[in-house]
Formats: C-alpha cells, sequence, structure tokens
C-alpha cells in the first residue's frame, strides 16, 4: 500500500513540477468560465425553471474541455517513462504491475480533479449575482460533479492505457482524444431521431455520453450511468495492467 | 573454465537461459554460474546479448526458456524476491530530471521498500558514499554527466542488495570520471557481487575479477582475467633486433630447436628485426640474448609481446582469425 501511496504522491506531483500542469489547469478553468459566461448571459433577464447546472452540457466549451483534459493529463503517464528509461528503473523495484498502473491512474485522477475543483464556487458566483430568489440546487451541482467525476476516471483509465501503448506522449494524447471523440459523436447520432427505432439506435442511446451528462445535470443520479463509466474504467485499468505485463512475454 | 559448480550456493546460477526477440534468439541457451563476492564484467560487442541478460536478471524481462536464479530466488517465480536483491543500473542511467537528487534517492528507497526511517538514513548514507553532499539539493536534470552517473549508482545501492548490476556504467564518462566510477565499483565490489558490462575492454579488464565473455547471444569464455591470459601464454612471440647477416640469422633459428616459426625482416641500419615463435610456450628471451651474446652480433631490442584481453577478445569473438 504504501507503494502505491508513494508512486502516486510522484505522479501528482509530476504536474506541479512542471509547466504543464498549470497550463492544464488555467486552460480548465479558461473554458468552464468561458462555459459559465455564455450561460449567464443566455439566462440573463429571463425565468427558467430548470437548475441552471442543466445548461453546462449544452455549451461546447465543456465538452472541449472534457474531451481533451484527460488526453493531455494522462499522455505522459507510462509513455514518459518509457522513453526516458525511467521505465526500466521502476518495473526493477519490489513493485507489481497492478500497484504501478493503480498509482498511475489514482495520481492522474486526483489531478483531473484537482483541475476542476475551482469550478465549485461557481453555484456561489452565480448566487453572488443573480436575483435574491433564484435558488442554487446543490442536489444538480452535486451530480454534475459526479457525471464529470465519473466521466473524467473513463477517460483517464483510456489515456492510461493508450500512454502505456506507446512511448510517443503525442501520439499517446491523440489516441486517447481520437477514441474519446469517436465515443462522443455517437452520442449525436443516437440524437439524429430516425422514423422508427432500430437496435442500434437503442444501443446508441445507451452510450451516449451527452444523455448521460445531461441526466447528471438534471440531478438524475441513474445506476446505469454509474455502472457505464466505473466498468469502462475497469476494463482499460485492465487492459493497462496487460500491456505493461506484455513486455515479458513479447 | 575452472569448475564453477563446485560453489555451493552461487550469487547467480543461469541454466539454458533462452529470450526470443520475435523469433530472433538474443541470447541462446545461456549456462553460467557466479560466485559470491566477486565483480563480474560483462564483454561482448553490441547486440551480444548483454543487456538482454542484464534484464532478465533483474527481473524487468521474462527468459522465452531455461531458469536463472538470484541470491537463491527464481528470477521467474520470485521476481519480488530477487529485485528486493538486486540493484539495477540501466544502460543511459536513466534518471527523473525534475527531481532533486535527495528526493530522488528517498523515493527510490521507499520503493525499493525501505520504511520512512530507514530510506532516511540510507539515503544520506549513500549521498556521503558517492560524495553527493554539494548537490543534494539540486535537480537532477541540471547535474553533469559524471553527478549523474553517481546518482544511479547510489540509487542502486540504497536498498543494500546482494548483487549490483550496471549495464555500462562508464559510457559516455570523460576519463576523470570513468576513473572515480571505475573506484566506485571496486569499493562497492568489496561488499556486494557486482555485474558490469561493457563493450570496451581496458574497462572490465581493470575493474572485474571475472570475465564472460558474449558473442551473438552465446557466452564464450568464463574465467578470471589472468587465466583468459594464461590460455593464450604459448603463443607469446619474442621480437628481437640484431645487427648481423640474414643468412646468419636464418641458420641460427633454423638451428634452435624451441623455435616454431621465424620471420626476418631488415630494420635501419645494418640490423635486421626477427619475429620469433616459441613452441610450447617457452621465453626465448635468455636463449636469444645468449647467442647474441656468443656471436659478438649487437643487440638492441628484445621484446615479449605479451597477449592483451584485446587480443583474447578479438580471438574468441572471430575464431577464423589467426594472430
Amino acid at each position: 500500500m504504501s507503494v502505491i501511496m508513494t508512486l502516486t504522491r510522484r505522479e501528482l506531483a509530476s504536474h506541479f513540477l512542471s509547466l504543464r500542469g498549470y497550463v492544464i489547469m488555467a486552460g480548465v478553468q479558461l473554458l468552464l468560465g468561458a462555459s459559465l459566461l455564455t450561460i449567464v448571459y443566455l439566462l440573463n433577464g429571463r425565468a427558467y425553471d430548470l437548475p441552471f447546472t442543466e445548461k453546462f452540457p449544452q455549451t461546447e466549451f465543456f465538452w472541449l474541455v472534457l474531451l481533451m483534459v484527460s488526453p493531455v493529463i494522462t499522455m505522459h503517464t507510462f509513455a514518459q517513462e518509457k522513453s526516458s528509461g525511467t521505465f526500466e528503473t521502476l518495473m526493477t523495484t519490489p513493485v507489481s504491475d497492478l500497484q504501478v498502473v493503480l498509482a498511475k491512474f489514482i495520481g492522474s485522477y486526483l489531478f483531473f480533479l484537482i483541475a476542476f475543483l475551482p469550478t465549485l464556487l461557481y453555484p456561489f458566483i452565480v448566487k453572488q449575482y443573480a436575483h435574491e430568489a433564484v435558488a442554487i440546487d446543490i442536489g444538480s451541482v452535486f451530480s454534475l460533479g459526479l457525471g464529470v467525476g465519473l466521466f473524467g476516471s473513463f477517460f483517464t483509465a483510456m489515456g492510461c492505457f493508450a500512454s502505456s501503448l506507446t512511448r510517443s506522449q503525442i501520439v499517446a494524447a491523440v489516441l486517447t482524444f481520437a477514441a474519446g471523440t469517436s465515443l462522443f459523436i455517437l452520442g449525436y447520432i443516437a440524437d439524429l431521431r430516425p422514423s422508427e427505432m432500430m437496435w442500434w439506435h437503442t444501443t446508441l442511446q445507451h452510450v451516449s455520453m451527452l444523455r448521460h451528462m445531461q441526466d447528471f445535470s438534471t440531478g438524475i443520479i441513474d445506476s446505469r450511468h454509474i455502472v457505464y463509466y466505473v466498468s469502462l474504467t475497469t476494463v482499460f485499468l485492465f487492459a493497462t495492467v496487460k500491456s505493461i505485463e506484455s513486455r515479458r512475454w513479447k | 573454465m575452472t569448475d564453477l559448480h563446485a560453489d555451493a550456493n552461487p550469487m547467480i546460477e543461469v541454466q539454458n537461459l533462452t529470450k526470443y526477440y520475435g523469433g530472433k534468439a538474443a541470447i541462446h541457451d545461456l549456462c553460467f554460474s557466479v560466485p559470491r563476492g566477486e565483480i563480474i564484467g560483462f564483454l561482448g560487442p553490441n547486440g551480444a546479448g548483454k543487456s538482454t541478460t542484464m534484464r532478465i536478471l533483474a527481473g524487468y524481462l521474462s527468459a522465452s526458456g531455461g531458469t536463472a536464479r538470484v541470491a537463491g530466488f527464481d528470477v521467474a517465480r520470485e521476481s519480488n524476491m530477487v529485485r528486493r536483491q538486486v540493484g539495477f543500473m540501466p544502460e543511459n542511467n536513466p534518471l527523473h530530471e525534475d527531481m532533486r537528487v535527495r528526493e530522488y534517492l528517498k523515493f527510490r528507497a521507499r520503493l525499493k521498500g525501505l520504511n520512512t526511517q530507514k530510506s532516511r538514513v540510507r539515503t544520506e548514507d549513500v549521498v556521503e558514499q558517492f560524495s553527493l553532499g554539494d548537490v543534494r539539493n539540486r535537480m537532477i536534470g541540471e547535474l553533469s554527466k559524471g553527478f549523474r552517473q553517481r546518482v544511479g549508482l547510489a540509487d542502486a545501492l540504497v536498498h543494500e542488495p546482494e548483487l549490483l548490476i550496471l549495464d555500462e556504467p562508464t559510457i559516455g564518462l570523460d576519463p576523470h570520471q570513468i576513473r572515480i566510477v571505475r573506484q566506485h565499483i571496486k569499493s562497492m565490489g568489496k561488499h556486494h557481487t557486482v555485474l558490469i558490462s561493457s563493450h570496451i575492454l581496458p574497462e572490465v579488464e581493470v575493474t572485474c575479477t571475472r570475465l564472460l565473455i558474449f558473442h551473438e547471444g552465446n557466452i564464450l569464455a568464463n574465467d578470471t582475467p589472468t587465466a583468459l591470459e594464461n590460455a593464450l601464454e604459448g603463443r607469446h612471440r619474442i621480437t628481437v633486433e640484431l645487427n648481423a647477416p640474414q643468412e646468419a640469422l636464418n641458420q641460427a633459428w633454423e638451428e634452435m630447436a624451441e623455435v616454431e616459426q621465424h620471420r626476418i625482416l631488415p630494420a635501419e641500419g645494418e640490423f635486421h628485426r626477427c619475429a620469433l615463435t616459441p613452441r610450447d610456450g617457452e621465453d626465448l628471451r635468455q636463449r636469444v640474448s645468449a647467442l647474441a651474446r656468443a656471436r659478438g652480433w649487437p643487440l638492441r631490442e628484445l621484446t615479449r609481446e605479451r597477449h592483451t584481453l584485446e587480443d583474447i577478445f578479438v580471438h574468441i569473438t572471430s575464431p577464423e582469425e589467426d594472430f
């Protein structure tokens, strides 16, 4: 356990030891701030009967952040260690492959959460400038946070996997971004309502991250969504362990 | 080759070790054993299988076939135990450039299973041992190559392993730094078994107590440097320069029973330069000087060629070449 702690701390610290970590945090806040601004303009002087969180998944900036941040956070996890050779020194210490993968994942995921942390202030900002009567629904803020967190764990696990496949950080980031964006676009296809419901259409609706996030943003916590993201995270972490192990039987 | 199987408890014991990379054997059916407390040199050209063998022994790669035991533990089945006994410094000594020296060493000590207290003590110890005190708070990325190498050695030693595996520890260093690293390796050899690899002969010749010569995935020799030299002792040639007519010299060598082969070349002045190959490894120098005295031939050079390991290396790795 202490090995995982040591490695996690190192992984998390590595983000703060280079400029990259600060650029990521600034980028996330810039785009989410723009997202908030759009929503505030939209709601300005208009009555609205749904929680303001519901508007977030409808802004481009919100999705841009979600799709881009994980690839950038995770791209270095394994690829950098492989290309610099430190992977060899790491894997010849008495640590298991699973411990390394978990530590890398937890470290990256914690940084993802830290980058999103300041958004918790948004409800207070809105409250500060909104009309007295505007009520901030803490429940929907929480469920949107949960949605973002689950989405992040899936993308972080996918990013770790992509990074474990290559020695190039760029390739890792592009792989994660391409895979994530493709999956995201499937959600749009699900929204093109055809005249009759086909089996593939129903399936696409289940994997549509757009729909998941709409549910979360309106305060609906659907266990199916949770199972979806948790199982995908597990699958990709398992694949990462196998990918790390592969050096032994290659 | 000495019989190493007499050693009941060897540090490394390798049997029929084979590793394939995509159908091609990087090492093929290696069998060797290494006693404790020696400094062993893996010598061979690039791509001879030295690094692959080291990586298997360090628990980074798995072998395709055969077994290897380090300090009594099987590298495949008891990998974790093996890794606790081994301090490994890979080729080019990769380090985390964004960490400070002491921070890095402590981090490594923790990874290698030392508790907080112990890792702090050991970090201080190795900082002291490798004279890293002045740079302990510097970023590794800012250090010179010589310092980086010492950080790598300190890392390999921080958990007090029984076996140190150093892959090309002096590559890319200047002569002064090489000397420092060599001294460190020698002093580490007093308390640990050390395994180093190199494709440069003088490197291992001065540091190692035992040499394993690798060639195309096979081990061609496993012995002490002196024993390897002695194996070729019989081939020591004599070079002599005498002021005498060529015919007289030719006759003299023909008559001398110990001379197997001779070659006479004219040299500066009236002198002739003769190369004599002795029969049965005899030292001809006394015979030759006595002859020169008896005949009254002025003698200006008499040397016995020593076969360096360089010759042995060349000889072993290219058997068809006569020398």
